[in-house]
């Protein structure tokens, strides 16, 4: 377990009373995928959100890649390798399906105002390069034919992958997916199932949060359970599956009766 | 600049270039066109800010007012070359910006509209008492109009000064919205949390946008006082910050062609409306709403969508 590429230790977040986040260790293995189950209000976003800084942790370590997270600012994250997608999408429906991929470049790319204003040769080329990288992430995914619409315009299921798209634009080494799952139907999240396999292939390491169990299980190499922001078992698929306390956590407390 | 606005483009090189023939030398007529290219230079700028990264501002007049200042105060009591009045209220417009822009932008919607209100009326109250440069509430007069090589600027030639501003500003800001930069301004409009997951530092880019319109309107209001050769705090006011707002969001605030639009269409309007005196403001509530209700992303879309056109 150890050289992770992904760190967290006595990592705690207290909204108030409520302990979102309960002192948790854990490590992401790199060119893995790792999910982290729980049921709502578990702490899995809450735990999303504190890695890629949106919020800060109360206390307790985060490091990626050896370097501390802590109190990095979100596009300084981002830039160090950290991508994401949003369990409520945060999609940008005032751009084509093509921009938002573009935008993910932004981290790879140096232009200003002035030599974007002034389209120097530099911008030039490096335009260029932004659009057929994000050209190449599109057809990844298989949206290339949806390039020009308007990113509001796509179905549910298309902006959950376009958000995907615009993650691997910014060339992550750590991809965090929310619950990419969600409202997709049965067709298309076996079609998940096999694009998230092709970018652990990618060599980019996963973190999956997501409620789709058979989806959790068919894919991961390591599971994280959380319960009331404590971990409450940690390992492979099949181990999880057969923790007691994942049981209750799922079914309900035992009363005798089970 | 993409393909599509070359034509546009084009059209408005010749029609400004005949213009002064159609109207037979009216200096009337060109003085009006000359104030719709510097309401125009603010406007762009404006319309970076809030039809692209999604930020508000009540205070252009401010910058506006600034930019006039700096020329009108530092080529009379200082006898500063124009060219270098102009650049100094560029660098001042700026680092105001910038000192106003850092804080407020960390405000959202009306909470940032309010905000830059207050700073507007701030320097409606320094043009007002500081007297001594400004010369108060009675004006600054005496303002020198521009030569070139010893040839005076005015009337026809002061257009096209003006409108070589207004297109070398337009292809500036062309460019710069599909761009890298462009996107990141979207991006923050689009949403905020997704832009910074990106990599996008969205508070180091609106700091950016909101400097970069005032330096815009800096601009304009240099080229105002230079043409008008003299001002008063009347012109910088609350009401000038909010019809400049008008004509960006009449025009269409999503593209910078509306907000050209939108400046040349209430530029005019007024010159038809001055016959209803005290009722023009009613006039222009009553616009305002008709095209919020009919037309809500403004003249320009609203335009096209009529002629069958697609929305871009």
């Amino acid at each position: 377990m150890d050289g992770g590429i992904l760190k967290g230790k006595g990592l705690h977040k207290f909204f108030g009373g409520l302990r979102a986040i309960d002192f948790l260790d854990f490590i992401v293995p790199e060119g893995k995928v790792k999910s982290v189950i729980g049921p709502n209000g578990a702490g899995k976003t809450t735990l999303f959100n504190m890695i890629t800084g949106v919020i800060p942790p109360t206390g307790g370590i985060l490091e990626f890649a050896g370097r501390s997270l802590n109190g990095l600012k979100p596009h300084v994250i981002a830039c160090l390798g950290i991508s994401r997608t949003f369990q409520h999408l945060e999609l940008f429906g005032n751009m084509t399906v093509l921009e938002n991929v573009m935008l993910g470049r932004h981290r790879q790319t140096a232009s200003g105002i002035l030599s974007a204003g002034l389209r120097l040769p530099r911008m030039r080329r490096e335009e260029k390069e932004i659009r057929e990288n994000a050209l190449q992430e599109l057809r990844f995914m298989g949206l290339e034919d949806r390039a020009m619409l308007s990113a509001s315009a796509l179905p549910l299921g298309e902006q959950k992958l376009l958000e995907i798209a615009r993650a691997l634009a910014t060339q992550p080494k750590l991809l965090l997916l929310d619950e990419p799952a969600a409202g997709l139907n049965t067709r298309e999240t076996v079609k998940l199932s096999e694009t998230i396999l092709r970018i652990r292939d990618r060599g980019i390491t996963i973190m999956l949060v997501e409620h789709d169990m058979s989806l959790v299980m068919e894919i991961s190499d390591e599971v994280l359970v959380l319960n009331y922001g404590k971990k409450i078992a940690e390992g492979s698929p099949r181990e999880v599956q057969r923790n007691p306390e994942v049981i209750a956590a799922y079914l309900g407390e035992e009363t005798g009766n089970a | 600049m993409s393909k599509k606005d070359f034509y546009p483009l084009l059209m408005i090189v010749i029609a400004i270039g005949v213009f002064p023939w159609v109207v037979g030398g009216n200096q009337y007529f060109i003085s009006i066109l000359v104030f719709m290219g510097i309401n125009s230079i603010v406007t762009m700028g404006l319309s970076l800010l809030m039809g692209y990264a999604g930020q508000i501002s009540l205070g252009h007049a401010g910058f506006f007012g600034i930019g006039a200042y700096s020329s009108g105060i530092l080529t009379t009591k200082y006898s500063f070359h124009p060219i270098l009045a102009f650049f100094a209220g560029i660098f001042l417009s700026a680092v105001i910006a910038f000192l106003v822009g850092k804080p407020t932008l960390r405000l959202k919607g009306h909470y940032m509209a309010v905000a830059t209100l207050g700073f507007g009326e701030i320097l409606f109250i320094f043009f007002n008492e500081l007297s001594p440069l400004t010369g108060g509430p009675s004006g600054l007069s005496g303002i020198p109009t521009l030569t070139f090589f010893g040839h005076l600027l005015e009337g026809t030639t002061y257009l096209y000064l003006v409108w070589g501003f207004v297109i070398i500003l337009l292809l500036f800001s062309l460019n710069l919205i599909n761009s890298r930069v462009g996107r990141a301004l979207r991006a923050v409009h689009g949403s905020e949390i997704a832009a910074n997951a990106m990599g996008v530092d969205a508070s180091w880019y609106k700091v950016q946008v909101f400097v970069l319109s005032a330096v815009y309107a800096s601009m304009a209001g240099s080229l105002y006082a230079h043409f008008v050769t003299f001002i008063s705090p009347s012109s910088f006011s609350l009401m000038f910050s909010i019809l400049l707002l008008m004509m960006v969001v009449v025009g269409g605030a999503e593209t910078i062609w509306g907000a050209l639009l939108g400046a040349m269409i209430l530029t005019l309007l007024p010159e038809y409306l001055r016959g209803l005196e005290d009722f023009e403001v009613l006039a222009y509530g009553a616009i305002l709403m008709v095209v919020l209700l009919f037309m809500p992303q403004g003249v320009l879309q609203g335009v096209r969508s009529l002629f069958g056109g697609k929305k871009s």
